[in-house]
């Protein structure tokens, strides 16, 4: 049983990821955001219900759509929302923007934008602790899409044979890009692929994150014990289209709107009154709290300066002395 | 000083940066007990370090380097084998997109200590899988290190330096160097990246080349020197970072350039060479630039067929005459 106050922390990473992503899709409709974005409404119980089950240090990778995952981690939204606008107070000083948001003093490795090519790394930073002799764990988030890379079949079965401490972590939204699953898939389960990397595979709807969270923790406590991987695959969906011009006509009619009655919001939110973790007033004040934070986030991302257009010089190396030739 | 072969040199700087550095360990396919690397440079290490620091991988080539930048970034220090330089084309995306990039992209939080070895060149019959030379893709790629050895001592010493290191390192091998001899100190020596080193001294015409097109062009000078003519041959030992003002410097003292590259001449190493002396030292030119390079094929198979798409001593040879007179 999970404790109350964890339950409540839960569900106020859960809303400031929801109200973040509302705010930074608003912000783009003012042109206030360069480029693109991805945003991560309706899966915020994957991340959330993944991430809880982690300390502080332990290591997440992430993707394009990559927002949750960081907040989810603890990241801080004013240096998220800075990174997202393009300024120089953003986490990676504006050189990675939305696709590419890192806190490595959070144990978050980073998100690529190249499908599936977190899953090798993640298995490397895996390697990384089973070598150092630490009990840290990675969790490993993709989409159903990443798991037909050919990086998925190499990293999942290099965690596999060495038994790394890796959480692989298939957010299934049914959707590559506008691609629907079945037809690139004759599978159904993502979790079935596990079988064939002979480590343990879960499929766990993943807009319930106590469903997510109790999967989540069997895995992760395996991982920890040296017990290596698992194949998480928690079934959500994205409430926007894929990214800033997507209209998502492909989606069938419908189809939106069944998702939205299993909002994972809105679902967790139920589920806590019925526990009696929560009462309306507090959902309020927790509501307001959230949209206050991401309120001041925005605040200090827009007051925050772009980078000086030198510096996209530096930071291609690391700059060292020459070892002196003898 | 000691003799000592491009393999075993390299061999030694392996052993001596993992005993001195417990997070440095080796990756690759069949480079542990049975086999010790397709060409022998890890031979006897799985057996001194243990399997977990000499670990043998699927035929995986994008996870062996994903691995290892996910390593790189949280503490360790991996040495990645791809067996043949060609196969590098299958981790395309983490040797460029990922371990490159992954400084620059957030913002310099993290740093990504990798050294990827792998071989280069022709000479041996393998054909277009595994004969290629590369360097350029990765000279071309901005956050990469591109190591050039063509001697045990450099390759001894730039390895040191790569394993040492803050920067992801692409690090050259050249099939046909491994029996190649050589002087090494004795005791701990590293050689750093970007200074290049004048192989050979001269006066008439400088000779650009690595690797194994050093051997060649040293040989071409031994027998240029016999008529009468004085090529100085500068090995820039990396190409990232590149040693750009002992080219100039030498050519503005001989007036005349050959590039001798075995990669292919169309925008390959030897067109940004070419492009440096435009841009610095046109003026000091007597002659215009040669090059000597691949003609834009992929590698051949059949003796007669490789031997002729490699530069070789005539080749050098014949241009350096063009140049000089």
């Amino acid at each position: 049983m999970v404790e109350k106050t964890k339950l409540v922390e839960m569900y106020q990473r859960m809303l400031q990821i929801r109200y973040f992503e509302e705010k930074v899709f608003e912000l783009y409709g003012q042109n206030l955001v360069p480029g693109t974005i991805h945003l991560y409404a309706g899966e915020e119980a994957v991340a959330v219900g993944v991430c809880a089950n982690l300390r502080r240090d332990d290591y997440i990778t992430s993707t394009h759509r990559g927002h949750g995952h960081c907040i989810a981690k603890g990241a801080d939204l004013g240096k998220t929302m800075a990174e997202i606008l393009g300024k120089k107070t953003g986490y990676c000083k504006g050189k990675g923007g939305s696709m590419h948001i890192a806190d490595f003093s959070l144990g978050m490795l980073g998100a690529t934008a190249v499908v599936g090519a977190g899953i090798p790394i993640a298995a490397g930073a895996g390697l990384s602790i089973k070598l150092r002799g630490t009990d840290h764990v990675v969790a490993c988030f993709f989409g159903e899409g990443a798991s037909n890379q050919g990086t998925f079949h190499e990293g999942v079965n290099m965690a596999a044979i060495w038994r790394l401490p890796v959480v692989f972590v298939c957010e299934n939204n049914l959707y590559a890009m506008g691609t629907r699953q079945s037809t690139v898939m004759t599978i159904e389960n993502i979790a079935d692929r596990a079988v064939a990397y002979g480590i343990p595979g879960v499929t766990v709807d993943g807009n319930d994150v106590l469903a997510v969270y109790e999967a989540a923790s069997e895995a992760v406590n395996r991982a920890r014990r040296g017990g290596g991987p698992t194949l998480i695959e928690c079934k959500t969906y994205r409430q926007k289209g894929h990214s800033r011009f997507d209209p998502a006509a492909y989606r069938p009619k419908g189809e939106v709107e069944e998702w939205l009655k299993k909002d994972p919001v809105s679902r967790f939110k139920t589920k806590l009154i019925e526990m009696g973790v929560l009462a309306e007033k507090e959902d309020e004040k927790l509501r307001r709290d959230a949209v206050a934070a991401v309120e001041e986030a925005v605040k200090f991302a827009m007051e925050s300066p772009f980078p000086e257009p030198e510096e996209a010089l530096e930071d291609v190396y690391v700059e060292e002395e020459s070892a002196s030739e003898k | 000083m000691k003799e000592t072969t491009v393999r075993e040199a390299l061999r030694e700087a392996l052993r001596e940066e993992m005993k001195r550095d417990k997070t440095v360990f080796l990756l690759g396919e069949d480079i542990g007990r049975y086999w010790g690397g397709a060409f022998g440079v890890t031979k006897g290490l799985a057996e001194e370090f243990g399997d977990e620091r000499v670990r043998d991988t699927p035929i995986s080539e994008s996870a062996i380097i994903g691995v290892s930048v996910g390593a790189a970034i949280t503490g360790m220090r991996p040495v990645a084998e791809i067996m043949f330089g060609d196969l590098s084309a299958l981790a395309m995306d983490q040797i460029c997109n990922q371990a490159a990039k992954i400084r620059y992209m957030f913002g310099g939080q993290v740093t990504a200590p990798l050294v990827i070895r792998t071989p280069f060149g022709a000479g041996v019959n393998i054909a277009s899988h595994h004969s290629q030379s590369l360097e350029a893709w990765f000279m071309h790629t901005p956050g990469l290190y591109v190591a050039v050895p063509s001697t045990p001592y450099d390759a001894k010493g730039l390895l040191k330096t790569a394993v040492r290191g803050a920067n992801p390192v692409f690090f050259v091998e050249h099939k046909l160097l491994y029996p190649v001899k050589g002087m090494i100190p004795e005791e701990d020596y590293t050689v750093p990246f970007g200074v290049a080193d004048v192989k050979r001294e001269g006066a008439d015409v400088t000779v650009f080349a690595a690797l194994y097109m050093v051997h060649k062009a040293l040989a071409a000078a031994e027998k240029l020197s016999k008529e009468g003519i004085s090529a100085e041959v500068v090995d820039p030992r990396t190409l990232s970072p590149l040693d750009k003002s002992a080219i100039v410097k030498s050519v503005k003292k001989t007036g005349r350039m050959v590039i001798v590259t075995e990669d292919c001449k169309t925008g390959g190493v030897s067109a940004e060479i070419a492009a440096i002396i435009a841009e610095e030292a046109l003026d000091y030119l007597d002659a215009p630039v040669k090059r000597v390079a691949e003609p834009d094929t992929p590698i051949p198979f059949s003796p007669p067929l490789e031997q002729f798409v490699i530069p070789d001593e005539k080749s050098i040879i014949k241009a350096v005459r063009e140049t000089v007179h």
